[in-house]
Protein backbone atom coordinates (compact mmCIF):
# COMPACT_ATOMS: atom_id res chain seq x y z
CA UNK A 1 0.00 0.00 0.00
CA UNK A 2 1.29 3.42 -0.92
CA UNK A 3 0.88 6.26 1.56
CA UNK A 4 1.30 9.86 0.43
CA UNK A 5 3.36 11.80 2.95
CA UNK A 6 3.36 15.19 1.27
CA UNK A 7 2.05 16.73 -1.88
CA UNK A 8 3.12 19.74 -3.86
CA UNK A 9 1.59 21.08 -7.05
CA UNK A 10 3.42 23.25 -9.56
CA UNK A 11 2.11 24.75 -12.77
CA UNK A 12 4.53 24.64 -15.70
CA UNK A 13 3.80 27.07 -18.47
CA UNK A 14 7.12 28.26 -19.76
CA UNK A 15 10.72 27.15 -20.08
CA UNK A 16 11.65 29.26 -17.04
CA UNK A 17 9.46 27.09 -14.80
CA UNK A 18 11.60 24.01 -15.44
CA UNK A 19 14.57 24.96 -13.26
CA UNK A 20 12.51 25.79 -10.13
CA UNK A 21 10.61 22.55 -10.68
CA UNK A 22 13.80 20.52 -10.80
CA UNK A 23 15.14 22.26 -7.72
CA UNK A 24 11.94 21.43 -5.87
CA UNK A 25 12.32 17.75 -6.75
CA UNK A 26 15.91 17.85 -5.59
CA UNK A 27 14.84 19.34 -2.26
CA UNK A 28 12.40 16.50 -1.66
CA UNK A 29 14.86 13.88 -2.84
CA UNK A 30 17.51 15.19 -0.44
CA UNK A 31 14.95 15.29 2.37
CA UNK A 32 14.14 11.59 2.07
CA UNK A 33 17.84 10.79 1.82
CA UNK A 34 17.96 9.65 -1.79
CA UNK A 35 21.45 8.95 -3.12
CA UNK A 36 23.11 11.25 -5.63
CA UNK A 37 22.81 8.83 -8.54
CA UNK A 38 19.11 8.20 -7.99
CA UNK A 39 18.56 11.92 -7.48
CA UNK A 40 20.18 12.67 -10.79
CA UNK A 41 18.21 9.92 -12.52
CA UNK A 42 14.93 11.20 -11.12
CA UNK A 43 15.71 14.80 -11.97
CA UNK A 44 16.77 13.87 -15.50
CA UNK A 45 13.60 11.82 -16.04
CA UNK A 46 11.53 14.70 -14.70
CA UNK A 47 13.38 17.06 -16.97
CA UNK A 48 12.57 14.91 -20.02
CA UNK A 49 8.91 14.62 -19.12
CA UNK A 50 8.45 18.25 -18.25
CA UNK A 51 10.07 19.28 -21.53
CA UNK A 52 7.72 16.97 -23.42
CA UNK A 53 4.83 18.52 -21.58
CA UNK A 54 5.97 22.01 -22.55
CA UNK A 55 6.80 21.20 -26.11
CA UNK A 56 3.93 18.94 -27.13
CA UNK A 57 1.29 19.61 -24.48
CA UNK A 58 1.66 23.38 -24.22
CA UNK A 59 2.43 23.23 -20.51
CA UNK A 60 0.45 21.68 -17.70
CA UNK A 61 0.42 20.76 -14.06
CA UNK A 62 2.97 18.72 -12.12
CA UNK A 63 2.49 17.08 -8.76
CA UNK A 64 5.45 16.12 -6.57
CA UNK A 65 4.57 13.61 -3.86
CA UNK A 66 6.65 11.95 -1.21
CA UNK A 67 5.25 8.43 -0.97
CA UNK A 68 5.92 5.51 1.30
CA UNK A 69 5.43 1.82 0.66
CA UNK A 70 6.32 -0.41 3.57
CA UNK A 71 9.84 0.54 4.55
CA UNK A 72 10.68 2.22 1.32
CA UNK A 73 10.28 5.93 0.71
CA UNK A 74 10.16 7.44 -2.70
CA UNK A 75 9.05 10.30 -4.87
CA UNK A 76 6.12 10.15 -7.21
CA UNK A 77 5.75 12.71 -9.96
CA UNK A 78 2.64 13.36 -11.99
CA UNK A 79 2.71 15.31 -15.24
CA UNK A 80 -0.63 16.33 -16.60
CA UNK A 81 -1.27 18.29 -19.76
CA UNK A 82 -4.29 19.10 -21.85
CA UNK A 83 -2.44 18.89 -25.15
CA UNK A 84 -3.26 16.95 -28.31
CA UNK A 85 -2.47 13.57 -26.75
CA UNK A 86 -0.37 10.73 -28.15
CA UNK A 87 -1.88 8.62 -30.94
CA UNK A 88 0.33 5.57 -30.65
CA UNK A 89 1.84 5.20 -27.21
CA UNK A 90 3.80 2.07 -28.13
CA UNK A 91 5.50 3.92 -30.94
CA UNK A 92 6.17 6.94 -28.72
CA UNK A 93 7.83 4.67 -26.17
CA UNK A 94 10.26 3.34 -28.77
CA UNK A 95 13.86 4.57 -28.78
CA UNK A 96 14.57 7.05 -31.48
CA UNK A 97 11.00 7.91 -32.40
CA UNK A 98 10.19 11.60 -32.42
CA UNK A 99 7.58 13.74 -34.09
CA UNK A 100 9.74 16.75 -33.27
CA UNK A 101 13.38 17.02 -34.21
CA UNK A 102 14.73 15.63 -30.97
CA UNK A 103 16.71 12.45 -30.30
CA UNK A 104 13.53 10.54 -29.48
CA UNK A 105 14.88 9.37 -26.15
CA UNK A 106 12.69 11.37 -23.79
CA UNK A 107 9.89 8.92 -22.99
CA UNK A 108 11.78 5.62 -23.30
CA UNK A 109 14.79 7.13 -21.51
CA UNK A 110 12.65 8.45 -18.68
CA UNK A 111 11.09 4.99 -18.29
CA UNK A 112 14.53 3.46 -17.86
CA UNK A 113 15.52 6.05 -15.28
CA UNK A 114 12.63 5.48 -12.87
CA UNK A 115 11.18 2.44 -11.09
CA UNK A 116 7.54 2.80 -12.03
CA UNK A 117 6.24 4.42 -15.15
CA UNK A 118 2.66 4.87 -16.20
CA UNK A 119 1.41 6.80 -19.21
CA UNK A 120 -2.15 7.48 -20.22
CA UNK A 121 -3.12 9.55 -23.19
CA UNK A 122 -6.39 10.41 -24.87
CA UNK A 123 -6.16 12.01 -28.31
CA UNK A 124 -7.57 15.50 -28.14
CA UNK A 125 -7.82 15.45 -24.33
CA UNK A 126 -4.25 15.31 -23.08
CA UNK A 127 -1.59 13.11 -21.55
CA UNK A 128 -0.84 12.07 -18.00
CA UNK A 129 2.45 10.50 -16.99
CA UNK A 130 3.04 9.20 -13.46
CA UNK A 131 6.51 8.06 -12.43
CA UNK A 132 7.86 6.80 -9.12
CA UNK A 133 11.46 6.55 -8.00
CA UNK A 134 12.18 4.71 -4.79
CA UNK A 135 14.93 5.91 -2.51
CA UNK A 136 16.95 2.72 -2.99
CA UNK A 137 15.41 1.71 -6.28
CA UNK B 1 -26.58 71.50 -6.19
CA UNK B 2 -24.45 70.64 -9.14
CA UNK B 3 -20.71 71.13 -8.96
CA UNK B 4 -18.49 71.63 -11.96
CA UNK B 5 -15.60 69.45 -10.95
CA UNK B 6 -13.35 70.83 -13.65
CA UNK B 7 -13.77 74.44 -12.57
CA UNK B 8 -13.52 73.59 -8.93
CA UNK B 9 -10.27 71.72 -9.39
CA UNK B 10 -8.85 74.41 -11.67
CA UNK B 11 -9.59 77.02 -9.07
CA UNK B 12 -8.17 75.02 -6.22
CA UNK B 13 -5.24 73.55 -8.07
CA UNK B 14 -2.65 75.40 -6.05
CA UNK B 15 -4.24 74.42 -2.80
CA UNK B 16 -4.45 70.77 -3.84
CA UNK B 17 -0.83 70.76 -4.86
CA UNK B 18 0.21 72.25 -1.53
CA UNK B 19 -1.90 69.75 0.31
CA UNK B 20 -0.55 66.88 -1.78
CA UNK B 21 3.04 67.96 -1.24
CA UNK B 22 2.39 68.25 2.49
CA UNK B 23 0.89 64.77 2.52
CA UNK B 24 3.90 63.39 0.71
CA UNK B 25 6.45 65.21 2.82
CA UNK B 26 4.70 64.14 5.99
CA UNK B 27 4.81 60.52 5.01
CA UNK B 28 7.53 58.51 6.69
CA UNK B 29 8.31 56.47 3.65
CA UNK B 30 9.36 59.55 1.62
CA UNK B 31 12.55 58.70 -0.21
CA UNK B 32 14.59 61.86 -0.13
CA UNK B 33 17.60 59.73 -1.01
CA UNK B 34 16.11 58.86 -4.39
CA UNK B 35 14.53 62.15 -5.38
CA UNK B 36 14.89 65.71 -4.10
CA UNK B 37 11.83 67.59 -2.92
CA UNK B 38 12.08 70.04 -5.81
CA UNK B 39 12.04 67.26 -8.35
CA UNK B 40 9.14 65.66 -6.57
CA UNK B 41 7.28 68.95 -6.69
CA UNK B 42 7.84 69.39 -10.42
CA UNK B 43 6.73 65.83 -11.07
CA UNK B 44 3.65 66.20 -8.92
CA UNK B 45 2.70 69.52 -10.46
CA UNK B 46 2.96 68.11 -13.97
CA UNK B 47 0.72 65.19 -13.10
CA UNK B 48 -1.83 67.37 -11.32
CA UNK B 49 -1.92 69.84 -14.22
CA UNK B 50 -2.63 67.05 -16.66
CA UNK B 51 -5.33 65.62 -14.48
CA UNK B 52 -7.04 68.93 -13.78
CA UNK B 53 -7.10 69.98 -17.41
CA UNK B 54 -8.52 66.71 -18.63
CA UNK B 55 -11.12 65.93 -15.99
CA UNK B 56 -14.72 67.19 -16.32
CA UNK B 57 -18.18 66.16 -15.20
CA UNK B 58 -18.63 64.01 -18.27
CA UNK B 59 -15.59 61.79 -18.14
CA UNK B 60 -15.08 61.49 -14.40
CA UNK B 61 -16.85 58.13 -14.39
CA UNK B 62 -14.70 56.71 -17.10
CA UNK B 63 -10.99 56.29 -16.43
CA UNK B 64 -10.58 54.67 -19.86
CA UNK B 65 -11.72 57.86 -21.60
CA UNK B 66 -9.23 59.14 -24.20
CA UNK B 67 -9.27 62.48 -22.35
CA UNK B 68 -7.02 60.89 -19.74
CA UNK B 69 -4.43 59.62 -22.18
CA UNK B 70 -1.97 62.39 -21.30
CA UNK B 71 -2.47 61.87 -17.60
CA UNK B 72 -1.95 58.13 -17.88
CA UNK B 73 1.08 58.68 -20.06
CA UNK B 74 2.68 60.96 -17.48
CA UNK B 75 1.71 58.55 -14.73
CA UNK B 76 3.21 55.60 -16.58
CA UNK B 77 6.40 57.58 -17.15
CA UNK B 78 6.65 58.40 -13.46
CA UNK B 79 5.90 54.83 -12.51
CA UNK B 80 8.48 53.29 -14.84
CA UNK B 81 11.17 55.75 -13.85
CA UNK B 82 10.40 55.02 -10.20
CA UNK B 83 10.67 51.30 -10.79
CA UNK B 84 14.11 51.83 -12.31
CA UNK B 85 15.20 54.14 -9.50
CA UNK B 86 14.41 51.43 -7.00
CA UNK B 87 11.21 52.68 -5.40
CA UNK B 88 9.04 50.01 -3.83
CA UNK B 89 5.53 49.49 -5.26
CA UNK B 90 4.14 50.68 -1.93
CA UNK B 91 5.93 54.00 -2.21
CA UNK B 92 4.69 54.51 -5.74
CA UNK B 93 1.19 53.55 -4.67
CA UNK B 94 1.26 55.98 -1.76
CA UNK B 95 2.36 58.72 -4.13
CA UNK B 96 -0.78 58.35 -6.24
CA UNK B 97 -3.15 57.72 -3.38
CA UNK B 98 -1.94 60.74 -1.43
CA UNK B 99 -3.23 62.84 -4.33
CA UNK B 100 -6.66 61.41 -3.66
CA UNK B 101 -6.45 62.48 -0.03
CA UNK B 102 -5.45 65.98 -1.09
CA UNK B 103 -8.33 66.34 -3.55
CA UNK B 104 -10.85 64.92 -1.11
CA UNK B 105 -9.71 67.29 1.60
CA UNK B 106 -10.16 70.24 -0.73
CA UNK B 107 -13.56 69.02 -1.87
CA UNK B 108 -14.63 68.67 1.71
CA UNK B 109 -13.81 72.29 2.41
CA UNK B 110 -15.50 73.51 -0.77
CA UNK B 111 -18.75 71.56 -0.60
CA UNK B 112 -19.37 71.79 3.10
CA UNK B 113 -23.06 72.54 2.87
CA UNK B 114 -24.21 69.70 0.65
CA UNK B 115 -23.32 66.24 1.95
CA UNK B 116 -25.03 64.39 -0.92
CA UNK B 117 -23.07 66.20 -3.62
CA UNK B 118 -19.90 65.90 -1.56
CA UNK B 119 -20.44 62.19 -1.32
CA UNK B 120 -21.14 61.72 -5.04
CA UNK B 121 -18.19 63.82 -6.14
CA UNK B 122 -15.82 62.23 -3.62
CA UNK B 123 -16.93 58.79 -4.67
CA UNK B 124 -16.27 59.54 -8.32
CA UNK B 125 -12.89 61.16 -7.69
CA UNK B 126 -11.94 58.24 -5.47
CA UNK B 127 -12.83 55.72 -8.12
CA UNK B 128 -10.98 57.62 -10.84
CA UNK B 129 -7.78 57.86 -8.84
CA UNK B 130 -8.04 54.23 -7.74
CA UNK B 131 -8.05 53.17 -11.36
CA UNK B 132 -5.03 55.42 -11.94
CA UNK B 133 -3.40 53.63 -9.05
CA UNK B 134 -3.98 50.29 -10.74
CA UNK B 135 -2.44 51.63 -13.94
CA UNK B 136 0.58 52.68 -11.90
CA UNK B 137 1.04 49.18 -10.58
CA UNK B 138 0.76 47.70 -14.02
CA UNK B 139 3.41 49.95 -15.47
CA UNK B 140 5.50 49.62 -12.35
CA UNK B 141 5.61 45.86 -12.78
CA UNK B 142 6.34 46.28 -16.47
CA UNK B 143 9.27 48.51 -15.57
CA UNK B 144 10.59 45.90 -13.16
CA UNK B 145 10.14 43.14 -15.72
CA UNK B 146 12.25 45.09 -18.16
CA UNK B 147 14.98 45.24 -15.55
CA UNK B 148 14.74 41.47 -15.06
CA UNK B 149 14.82 40.80 -18.81
CA UNK B 150 17.90 42.93 -19.20
CA UNK B 151 19.60 41.08 -16.37
CA UNK B 152 18.70 37.74 -17.93
CA UNK B 153 20.38 38.85 -21.13
CA UNK B 154 23.41 40.00 -19.20
CA UNK B 155 23.67 36.71 -17.34
CA UNK B 156 23.43 34.82 -20.61
CA UNK B 157 26.26 36.96 -21.94
CA UNK B 158 28.65 36.64 -19.04
CA UNK B 159 28.00 33.01 -18.22
CA UNK B 160 29.68 31.66 -21.33
CA UNK B 161 33.28 32.79 -21.34
CA UNK B 162 35.70 31.17 -23.73
CA UNK B 163 39.12 30.79 -22.14
CA UNK B 164 42.41 30.27 -23.95
CA UNK B 165 44.13 27.77 -21.74
CA UNK B 166 47.03 27.15 -24.09
CA UNK B 167 48.13 28.06 -27.57
CA UNK B 168 45.60 26.30 -29.73
CA UNK B 169 43.46 25.03 -26.86
CA UNK B 170 40.21 26.72 -25.83
CA UNK B 171 38.17 25.85 -22.75
CA UNK B 172 34.54 26.68 -22.25
CA UNK B 173 33.13 26.02 -18.79
CA UNK B 174 29.35 25.72 -18.91
CA UNK B 175 27.52 26.49 -15.69
CA UNK B 176 23.78 26.04 -15.30
CA UNK B 177 21.23 24.47 -17.58
CA UNK B 178 21.85 24.33 -21.29
CA UNK B 179 18.73 25.34 -23.14
CA UNK B 180 18.35 26.14 -26.82
CA UNK B 181 19.00 29.85 -26.43
CA UNK B 182 22.10 29.26 -24.34
CA UNK B 183 23.47 26.63 -26.67
CA UNK B 184 23.18 29.17 -29.44
CA UNK B 185 25.24 31.70 -27.47
CA UNK B 186 27.77 29.04 -26.46
CA UNK B 187 28.13 27.80 -30.01
CA UNK B 188 28.50 31.26 -31.50
CA UNK B 189 31.11 32.29 -28.93
CA UNK B 190 33.05 29.08 -29.31
CA UNK B 191 33.09 29.02 -33.10
CA UNK B 192 34.05 32.68 -33.27
CA UNK B 193 36.89 32.14 -30.81
CA UNK B 194 38.13 29.15 -32.81
CA UNK B 195 38.44 31.40 -35.82
CA UNK B 196 39.94 34.34 -33.92
CA UNK B 197 42.54 32.33 -32.05
CA UNK B 198 43.20 29.70 -34.67
CA UNK B 199 42.73 26.99 -32.09
CA UNK B 200 42.44 23.36 -33.04
CA UNK B 201 41.09 21.92 -29.79
CA UNK B 202 38.08 23.04 -27.76
CA UNK B 203 37.22 21.65 -24.35
CA UNK B 204 33.59 21.92 -23.23
CA UNK B 205 33.47 21.51 -19.48
CA UNK B 206 30.08 20.52 -18.14
CA UNK B 207 31.00 20.20 -14.45
CA UNK B 208 28.55 22.97 -13.68
CA UNK B 209 25.60 21.51 -15.57
CA UNK B 210 23.24 20.02 -12.98
CA UNK B 211 21.59 17.41 -15.21
CA UNK B 212 22.18 16.12 -18.69
CA UNK B 213 18.92 15.09 -20.31
CA UNK B 214 18.36 14.23 -23.94
CA UNK B 215 17.87 17.87 -24.95
CA UNK B 216 21.13 18.99 -23.32
CA UNK B 217 22.89 16.00 -24.90
CA UNK B 218 21.47 16.90 -28.27
CA UNK B 219 22.75 20.46 -27.88
CA UNK B 220 26.19 19.15 -26.89
CA UNK B 221 26.30 16.84 -29.91
CA UNK B 222 25.36 19.73 -32.18
CA UNK B 223 28.07 21.93 -30.71
CA UNK B 224 30.66 19.19 -31.18
CA UNK B 225 29.58 18.61 -34.79
CA UNK B 226 29.78 22.32 -35.56
CA UNK B 227 33.25 22.51 -34.00
CA UNK B 228 34.39 19.59 -36.12
CA UNK B 229 33.09 21.27 -39.24
CA UNK B 230 35.38 24.17 -38.37
CA UNK B 231 38.29 21.74 -38.37
CA UNK B 232 38.77 21.68 -34.63
CA UNK B 233 38.44 18.77 -32.24
CA UNK B 234 36.02 19.04 -29.33
CA UNK B 235 36.43 17.31 -25.98
CA UNK B 236 33.67 17.17 -23.40
CA UNK B 237 34.96 17.14 -19.85
CA UNK B 238 33.51 17.23 -16.37
CA UNK B 239 31.27 14.20 -16.68
CA UNK B 240 30.39 13.24 -13.14
CA UNK B 241 29.70 9.60 -12.20
CA UNK B 242 25.98 10.14 -11.68
CA UNK B 243 25.71 11.96 -15.01
CA UNK B 244 27.50 9.10 -16.76
CA UNK B 245 25.02 6.58 -15.35
CA UNK B 246 22.06 8.72 -16.27
CA UNK B 247 23.26 9.23 -19.82
CA UNK B 248 23.67 5.47 -20.24
CA UNK B 249 20.19 4.78 -18.90
CA UNK B 250 18.71 7.43 -21.13
CA UNK B 251 20.29 5.65 -24.08
CA UNK B 252 22.20 8.65 -25.40
CA UNK B 253 25.10 7.67 -27.62
CA UNK B 254 28.11 9.86 -26.93
CA UNK B 255 30.63 7.29 -28.15
CA UNK B 256 31.64 9.43 -31.14
CA UNK B 257 32.70 12.20 -28.83
CA UNK B 258 35.86 12.32 -26.78
CA UNK B 259 34.73 12.63 -23.17
CA UNK B 260 36.81 12.99 -20.02
CA UNK B 261 35.96 13.02 -16.33
CA UNK B 262 37.84 16.19 -15.49
CA UNK B 263 39.14 19.29 -17.15
CA UNK B 264 42.67 18.22 -16.16
CA UNK B 265 42.47 14.95 -18.03
CA UNK B 266 40.92 16.70 -21.01
CA UNK B 267 43.84 19.13 -21.02
CA UNK B 268 46.31 16.27 -20.79
CA UNK B 269 44.61 14.61 -23.73
CA UNK B 270 44.77 17.86 -25.68
CA UNK B 271 48.49 18.17 -24.95
CA UNK B 272 49.04 14.67 -26.29
CA UNK B 273 47.12 15.52 -29.43
CA UNK B 274 49.28 18.60 -29.95
CA UNK B 275 52.39 16.53 -29.14
CA UNK B 276 53.20 18.65 -26.15
CA UNK B 277 54.68 17.37 -22.95
CA UNK B 278 54.52 18.75 -19.45
CA UNK B 279 57.53 17.90 -17.32
CA UNK B 280 58.90 18.73 -13.92
CA UNK B 281 62.00 20.81 -14.24
CA UNK B 282 65.02 18.81 -13.17
CA UNK B 283 66.48 20.16 -9.97
CA UNK B 284 70.18 20.76 -9.72
CA UNK B 285 71.87 17.59 -8.62
CA UNK B 286 74.11 19.09 -5.99
CA UNK B 287 71.13 20.31 -4.00
CA UNK B 288 70.46 16.70 -2.94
Amino acid sequence: MIIVLSKDTLVIQKEQDVVPFRNRIKEYAVKIGMGLVNQTKLITAASELVRNMLRYGGGGTTIIEVVSKGRENGIRLTFQDKGPGIKDIQQAMKDGFSTGKSLGLGLPGARRLVNEFDIKSVVGKGTTVIVTKWKNG
Amino acid sequence: MKVDISKLLQKKKKQILEQWMNNQLADESLREDLMSNDELRIQSEELLNALVTSVNNRNIDDAQSPDFDTTIEILSGISISRARQGYSPKETGIYVFSLKDAILQTLQEEIKTDPVTLYTVSFKVGKLIDSFGVTTFETFIKGREEVILRQTDEIAEISTPVIRVWDGILALPIIGTLDSARTQVVMENLLQQIVDSGSSIAILDISGVPAVDSLVAQHLIKTVSATRLMGAECIISGIRPEIAQTVVHLGIDLSNIVTKASLASALRYAFTMLQLEVRKTAKEKNSL
